[in-house]
Order: C-alpha cells, then sequence, then structure tokens
C-alpha cells in the first residue's frame, strides 16, 4: 500500500482484500467490554475538515481513538482558516507540531494530494470536491461483502448525481476493481460522459434495472449544493429515480439497498424504504469505523521510509 | 543447519504431562479456561482441552488470543504486521487462566497477552504453559508449565510445526 490514502484508483483488488481482512478483526475489537486497543498508543491524528461533516469526522475520530492514537479536531469555523491561514500554512503548523497522520475534508478536489507535497505524515483523503472519498467506497465494499458474502460479479446500480458525487465516483472504481457490474442511473444531466471509461454501463431507466440487481446504491441530492438546475424539480427527480416501495418490489428479494447518508426521505428514498431490513445504512456506519481504524492500522503501523 | 528437537511422539507426550500439571497445580479443571495465543498457541490449546478432557471427562473452554495490536514494536518493520482472530466466547473475570504458546522466548509476546487478557476481564490468575522454552528472556517471565527446555543461540530459529497447519507435528532448531 501507498504511504496515503487518496483515491481508489491507487488500491489493486489485494490491498482492497488486505483492508477489508484487517477491518474484520476491527469489527470484533468493537464486540468488546473495553473496544480500545493500544496499537497506536503516542501517535498523533489530525481531523482537517474545511467542509462540515459530522458524521465522517467522528467517525475517524473513533476510530483512531480506539486505537489509542491522540485526537485534534482542526475545524476551520473559529480557527486560524478563518482568519485567511492558507492550507500549506495550515499544513506547516500541523506537521511542526508533529501530525502523523492528516485526515483532510476539502471542497476543492485535488487538495489532499496537494497536502502529501508539504508534510511528512500519512494523508488520508476523506472527501475532495468533486473528486474522491474512498473511505466511504472502501465501507461500503466491506458492507456488502459482509451482506452478500463477495464483491465479484455482483450487480450494483449507483442512482442519481453521479456527476457531483465522489461518493459515486470512488465507489466505481471500487467496485470495478474487485470485479462488480456496476450501472449508473441517472437522468442524463447528471451521469457525467466520461463513465463510461471507468469500465462501468451507464442507463437512465431505473425500473428496467431494478429486476436485475444485487444491491441498489443511492446517492443523496444534494439540495444544498444548489445543483437543481441539473433536473426539472426535485418531486420529479424524486417520481423517476426515488426508491419507493412500488420500486423494491421489483428488486430480487436478497438484493439490498444502501445510501451514503444523511438520506432525504422522500427524496431519493421513501422513509417506508429506508426502514426496511434490506437497507442495511446502520451497518455502513458501524463498519465505517471498523474500516477507518483498519486504514489507520495499516498506515501508521507501518515503519520506514522518510516521505 | 536444523535439527529436529522433538517428534510427534516427544509433542504428544508433553502435551499428555502438561495436561496432568494444571490439573494438579489447579486442584482440577473447574476453574480453568485455556487461551491459544495465534497462531501456533491455539492449536496447542484444543489439545490441551483435549487431554483434560480425556483425564477427567470435563470440557475446558478454550479461546483463541491475537496479541498483535499490543505488540511493542508497532511501527518497526515495513509493513504493519497481519492481524488474527481473536475468538474468546466466554468471561475470562474470576477464572484461572492458561496462557498457551508454541515458544517461548524474549517474554514479550506473553507481555502483550497478559495486557490484551487484562482488557477482556479479570482473571483470577493467569498461567503459562509453552511447548518449547528457549531461553534468552528479556522481561521478568517465566513459564509455569514446560514442554521442552531447548538451549539455543540467540539468533537461532526454533519453529514449532502442528499436523493442522504444518502437515505434521515437530519441533525444528535452525541455528542460524
Amino acid at each position: 500500500m501507498n504511504r496515503h490514502l487518496l483515491s481508489m484508483r491507487d488500491l489493486s483488488a489485494e490491498d482492497v482484500v488486505r483492508i477489508l481482512d484487517t477491518a474484520e478483526s476491527f469489527r470484533e475489537v468493537g464486540t468488546r467490554v473495553i473496544k480500545k486497543v493500544p496499537a497506536l498508543r503516542g501517535r498523533t491524528v489530525v481531523n482537517l475538515f474545511y467542509e462540515n461533516s459530522t458524521r465522517t469526522r467522528i467517525s475517524f475520530e473513533l476510530a483512531a481513538k480506539r486505537l489509542s492514537a491522540d485526537v485534534i479536531n482542526f475545524s476551520t469555523t473559529g480557527s486560524s482558516v478563518a482568519k485567511g491561514e492558507s492550507l500549506k500554512d495550515t499544513a506547516l503548523t500541523l506537521q511542526a507540531m508533529g501530525a502523523d497522520a492528516i485526515v483532510i475534508r476539502h471542497a476543492s478536489s485535488g487538495a489532499p494530494h496537494r497536502l502529501t507535497t508539504w508534510v511528512r505524515g500519512h494523508v488520508l483523503n476523506a472527501g475532495d470536491g468533486t473528486h474522491e472519498h474512498p473511505t466511504q467506497a472502501l465501507l461500503d465494499l466491506y458492507t456488502l461483502r459482509e451482506r452478500l458474502g463477495r464483491l465479484e460479479g455482483l450487480r450494483v446500480a449507483i442512482v442519481g448525481d453521479v456527476l457531483h458525487s465522489r461518493v459515486a465516483r470512488s465507489l466505481s472504481f471500487g467496485l470495478v476493481t474487485m470485479g462488480s457490474e456496476v450501472t449508473l442511473v441517472g437522468p442524463p444531466t447528471l451521469i457525467p460522459p466520461e463513465a463510461l471509461a471507468w469500465g462501468v454501463q451507464i442507463d437512465h431507466d431505473l425500473d428496467a434495472v431494478l429486476p436485475k440487481l444485487d444491491v441498489c446504491y443511492l446517492l443523496r441530492v444534494q439540495t444544498e449544493r444548489q445543483r437543481l438546475e441539473y433536473v426539472p424539480s426535485i418531486r420529479e427527480y424524486a417520481r423517476r429515480y426515488g426508491l419507493t416501495s412500488a420500486r423494491v418490489a421489483m428488486l430480487p428479494d436478497e438484493a439490498i439497498v444502501m445510501h451514503p447518508g444523511p438520506m432525504n426521505r422522500g427524496v431519493e428514498i421513501d422513509s417506508d424504504v429506508a426502514d426496511l431490513p434490506r437497507s442495511v445504512m446502520e451497518a455502513q456506519v458501524t463498519n465505517g469505523i471498523a474500516v477507518r481504524m483498519a486504514l489507520l492500522y495499516l498506515l501508521l503501523g507501518a515503519g520506514g521510509e522518510e516521505g | 543447519m536444523s535439527a529436529e528437537v522433538m517428534d510427534a511422539s516427544d509433542i504428544r507426550r508433553a502435551l499428555t504431562r502438561i495436561a496432568h500439571e494444571i490439573l494438579e497445580r489447579n486442584g482440577g479443571p473447574e476453574e480453568v479456561v485455556l487461551v491459544g495465543i495465534a497462531q501456533r498457541g491455539d492449536e496447542l490449546a484444543r489439545r490441551l482441552a483435549e487431554r483434560i478432557r480425556e483425564i477427567e471427562g470435563v470440557e475446558v473452554p478454550v479461546g483463541v488470543l491475537d496479541i498483535t495490536l499490543y505488540r511493542d514494536d508497532i511501527g518497526m518493520s515495513a509493513e504493519a504486521p497481519e492481524l488474527h482472530e481473536t475468538r474468546i466466547p466466554f468471561d475470562v473475570s474470576e477464572r484461572t487462566v492458561v496462557l498457551v504458546d508454541d515458544v517461548l522466548f524474549t517474554g514479550r509476546t506473553v507481555r502483550a497477552a497478559m495486557d490484551a487478557l487484562t482488557d477482556l476481564g479479570r482473571p483470577r490468575r493467569i498461567q503459562l504453559a509453552v511447548l518449547v522454552d528457549r531461553g534468552h528472556r528479556e522481561l521478568p517471565i517465566r513459564p509455569d508449565f514446560v514442554g521442552k527446555n531447548v538451549p539455543t543461540g540467540r539468533r537461532a530459529q526454533v519453529r514449532v510445526l502442528v499436523e493442522e497447519v504444518d502437515g505434521r507435528d515437530a519441533v525444528v532448531v535452525q541455528e542460524a
């Protein structure tokens, strides 16, 4: 594995299996009375979040704490960033404080990569712009393997605003690496033209795709990002691409429903559907901690070369 | 050059004796649980449990403990050490836990195992059973039950082979 986790494209199938197997061991740690092991005692992990994301930050924080690392949460409101400090200066400050790993979320695609050129510690991409969100993809792969027993040959539809979704990109790359069959589903305005080069299929008719799926993965409609000009209206989107009870009935019996959260109930997913046993959102959250523990362990637990 | 210092029947006899010693020391099997240290100790722990069942007709609980996350050398090798399964499906509190490992060397593994175990509960006492004690301790740790003392050079390799994993039972010393 590389020193950093920036993109799912950097991971081979072998790397993914190693990460998921390691996460499996950490799932067991999460069932103990004392959910903490001393593996990363004395190491410092910085959460550097330029965008709000309570769930991803908390998940990383818990993962680092369960490995006994010291955790610093550096959020941009009320900090030096609000006073105009550049990413580079912030990075150099964290470096000077001895950060062994920096978990970064940033609105600009490529910011984590830039960070690696300024710091010696490990960099983990917790979501950058519309580029990638590799830890979400890995926790999704873990959940799929746990629920369905395999990744190879799985038929997965990723439904929604693929164009602006770093989750969709990372998950597509990961699934294709592991030999799954991926179909991107959404209105033509929200599917990037270059997506065919990812090794996926494209379809615009959700109803035609549903009967052939093992997994229906719904993306969040990002109402807060003013991307509504891409669809006639939210209602129109929900009518064509929202997962309703009627549509769930078209899925094969064994098929599962996934969503990276937070959900817009009544838009991309109906409230009843979100609460079905085949909707595995809670497992995704629980597995997220184990997968992030595995990543921190594999990156920080490796010694050796100075970067 | 390598030498076989124990064969299958040596190992069988040693484990039978250790099983008797565990019972004698603890006045029977009632309080005893066995915890093998991955990856060879768990197989030896299962065999000790089998012997105890033959002698006393009682099943003692057997668990497996992976101590990797408690090691004191994480971050010192090129790759993070591989993790193995920990499965201890019983409460260790107020029990006599017999830790079982294949080879006792520096004592660092046993130190890690004791830390891991006390995170899982509060055993009444912890005892240590090893198939081979090869010396060269770096910590004040001593075994309660020993299959065989094998004096070795500091750099020699001692390998315990078990049927289930390696295809045969043997203890092999490879001098550096």
